[in-house]
């Protein structure tokens, strides 16, 4: 008998440069219709969660079923007002990068809930391991704009000492941990880290976020692994951006049916949520952090989203997927969909949005003048040279002492 | 004491003296370790202090990442050596950077134990010696003892220490010292000096090297098995080598090494790891550096070969006693 499909699936992406992007088969569940559990249930009670979608804001913005968080207003416009400030600061980034003022940068738009909800849901001494990005989290831990800029311009002030590539942010004050330039290794010391507060008897947790593309990495399967057999208390988030530079999420996800399922093999709760719904993603991530507490163990999180901005700087979407490709995305923009939200509750209105956003246009370009008055990568000053030579391990050896002095130091 | 006990003294005494201290590993816990290092230390510590992993090189260094960046003192077993390119990506990407890259705000002090060389009849996956893939590392120390002594107080010397330790363990010697000769009845560690281990804590610092057998013939410059073979190569041979046990590899003491080959005159360096890009090359680099007015012969390099470790011809393979004879007489020889 002959295969007529002898030749092995390469999946693609359903829409290509110049045709019209159509999501209107995708068959999502509706916001208000999945069932909220006990954060104590039994993980295989959670297969439906991981093939539906949790979801909160209808299409009228208004907040329906189980998972509404009811959450009061100022918490709302606290959230409304740091995915502004990520997007804006985005903006802005990009903006400087195109003038030679940093080397490289990435936004996150589109994806701002994804970080920001979480991390107002989380306890601000919980320690995050995320990827690049979700610098919403660094706005909604309030860490300083002019210490992250100094970092990205790699200047005196860096608090890196100019040693990272711009948007690996590292602050331990704020209990995010240091972001690494190779994909997926995080996820793993994750569940480690959690594994240590559950040793330490504290009711601290872990949560981690790789991407969809990441998922296919080994360290993808070693954190699940290990969250399962340990029932460590870490949230494992997927942000399916559906996108991986230039790659779609089919390519990483295969036949499965979708990445949250993926967690049910392990036998780990596993939820889908709409990763454009601020207050979807606040409720699963409480839920999960429940959990954990409980020493019920871990959650996988899949938070569906899309990736509006190309991937990076060196990136140009157009050569991959339709131009505006986001705008027919039918999980709309985190931001609009907040915004509106208030508006419709009463909370908020045009006039105030536009006043929050000049602030936060303001705020962003006075601490972009503070953060170059500590120098800049081009014209310095840097952190001195000889501290290439610091941070290697504890003290430097003979090796790195002569090496000094031989840099002429 | 044996090597596998000095080394279970030492994990031992860690668990007791800090509550920080964990271990893990495939088959380290209910079991003890197929090497039975960690020998009945689930049973005395409990199981959330020392216990087994799933078989997930990766897994294990990140784990130990993680719960090191939370202030635990992660004692990790990779169960040969040779499966520890798992979790390379972990070691070299990740622990090895994690001070440096976040200017010290973490750090990922941890000791990842290793089962590690040949003799054994091993074949290609029980026998490798990959130092050099480690030594190659900024940011981990890689370190080697060669007897129950040094094992145990290196070993405590390590998870003592705030860096991230490579500790590789000779297996060819956790029951007894090697000759270098294939077929010589096995060894105790009863009658050697450096099998006599004391009870309690005590630490061998890193970095520091040691002349284990003065000589002025020229000098050889090793670690592991390869120390005592080279030992008595000398002795059969009388050629009056000095022999230095490195013992640190990453940071290694140049200070030692130097001042017996500008003595000597003469070096030969020694692994059981292939030649090419071998810790040996590094190590006759810089002797040449150091050295080079005191040196009458070329450093000689005496290695494995660049071949995946075979298992019929392993001592063909293996630098033994007969190899080390020859090295040293041609290293004095030459002028
Ligand atoms: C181990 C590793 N392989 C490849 C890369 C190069 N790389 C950087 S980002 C990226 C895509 C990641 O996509 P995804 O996980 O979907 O996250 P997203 O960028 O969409 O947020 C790749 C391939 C890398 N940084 N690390």
């Amino acid at each position: 008998m002959s295969n007529t499909n002898a030749r092995f699936h390469v999946p693609t992406a359903p829409f290509r440069p110049g045709e019209t992007p159509d999501f209107s088969n995708l068959d999502l569940q509706k916001a208000g219709d999945a069932p909220r559990p006990d954060p104590g249930i039994d993980a295989g009670e959670t297969a439906s969660l991981a093939t539906g979608l949790v979801g909160v804001l209808d299409h009228n913005h208004q907040a329906v079923g189980e998972w509404d968080p009811k959450l009061k207003a100022d918490l709302l416009r606290e959230g409304l007002s740091h995915m502004v400030l990520t997007r804006i600061y985005d903006e802005r980034m990009l903006k400087l990068q195109r003038q030679g003022k940093m080397s490289f940068y990435m936004k996150s738009t589109g994806e701002e809930a994804v970080a920001v909800a979480a991390a107002m849901a989380l306890d601000k001494s919980d320690m995050v391991f995320p990827s690049y990005r979700q610098q919403g989290i660094l706005f909604a831990r309030g860490r300083n704009i002019v210490d992250m800029m100094c970092h990205c311009i790699s200047n005196s002030r860096d608090n890196l000492k100019g040693r990272q590539l711009p948007v690996h942010y590292t602050w331990a004050e704020g209990n995010f941990f240091t972001i690494s330039g190779n994909l997926g290794t995080q996820f793993p010391q994750a569940v480690g880290y959690a594994m240590a507060c559950a040793y330490k008897g504290e009711d601290q947790v872990a949560a981690s976020w790789i991407g969809d593309g990441t998922t296919a990495e080994g360290d993808f399967h070693s954190a699940l692994t290990l969250a399962s057999t340990y029932r460590a208390p870490v949230i494992l988030n997927v942000v399916n951006n559906q996108w991986a530079i230039s790659t779609y999420q089919g390519i990483a996800k295969g036949d499965a049916p979708t990445f949250a399922a993926k967690g049910l093999g392990y036998g780990l709760a596993s939820l889908r949520v709409d990763g454009n719904d601020f207050l979807a993603v606040y409720a699963a991530t409480r839920w999960a952090r429940e959990r954990a507490t409980a020493g019920k163990g871990a959650t996988l999180i899949e938070l569906f989203t899309y990736r509006a901005a190309a991937h990076s700087t060196s990136d140009d979407p157009s050569k991959y997927r339709p131009k505006n490709e986001e705008t027919a995305w039918p999980l709309g923009d985190p931001i609009e969909r907040l915004k509106q939200h208030l508006i419709g509750i009463g909370e908020w209105d045009e006039d105030r949005h536009e006043k929050l956003e000049e602030e936060m246009t303001k705020l962003v370009v006075k601490s972009y003048k503070d953060a170059e008055s500590y120098g800049t990568l081009h014209d310095g000053p840097l952190a001195p040279t000889e501290s290439i030579f610091e941070d290697v391990t504890e003290t430097p050896d003979w090796r790195l002492r002569r090496q000094r002095q031989e840099l002429g130091i | 004491m044996n090597m596998i006990q000095a080394l279970n003294s030492a994990m031992d005494i860690l668990l007791t003296q800090n509550p920080d201290v964990v271990m893990f590993g495939e088959d380290s816990g209910y079991f003890g370790g197929v090497f039975n290092a960690t020998d009945k230390l689930q049973a005395k510590h409990g199981a959330h202090r020392v216990f087994d992993t799933p078989i997930n090189e990766a897994a294990i260094a990140a784990m130990a990442i993680g719960m090191a960046a939370k202030g635990l003192k992660p004692v990790a077993e990779i169960q040969f050596s040779d499966y520890i390119f798992p979790a390379f990506d972990q070691i070299v990407s990740e622990m090895s950077r994690i001070r440096y890259r976040s200017a010290g705000q973490f750090t990922s002090g941890c000791v990842l134990r290793s089962p590690w060389g040949g003799g054994i009849r091993g074949g290609q996956t029980h026998s490798m010696s990959p130092e050099a893939f480690f030594t190659h590392i900024p940011g981990v120390k890689v370190a080697i003892p060669s007897n129950p002594y040094d094992a145990k107080g290196m070993l405590i010397a390590a998870a003592e220490g705030n860096d991230p330790v490579i500790f590789f363990e000779p297996k060819r010697i956790y029951n007894g010292p090697f000759d270098g000769v294939p077929d010589a009845p096995l060894k105790s560690w009863a009658k050697h000096p450096k099998g006599e281990v004391p009870e309690g804590h005590y630490r061998v610092e890193l970095g520091k090297a040691e002349v284990t057998r003065e000589g002025s013939a020229c000098t050889v410059v090793t670690y592991g098995t390869l120390v005592h073979v080279a030992e008595h190569a000398a002795e059969k041979s009388g050629i009056d080598a000095e022999i230095i046990d490195l013992k640190s590899l990453s940071p290694y003491d140049i200070d030692t090494i130097a001042a017996s080959v500008n003595k000597t005159g003469r070096a030969i360096v020694a692994h059981e790891a292939p030649r090419t890009s071998g810790f040996g090359a590094e190590l006759a680099a810089q002797i040449q550096e150091d050295c080079f007015y005191a040196l009458e012969a070329p450093v000689l390099r005496l290695t494995g070969w660049d071949t995946p470790y075979p298992h019929a011809h392993e001592w063909a393979y293996f630098p033994i006693q007969s190899r080390f004879i020859r090295a040293m007489e041609a290293v004095t020889k030459a002028v």
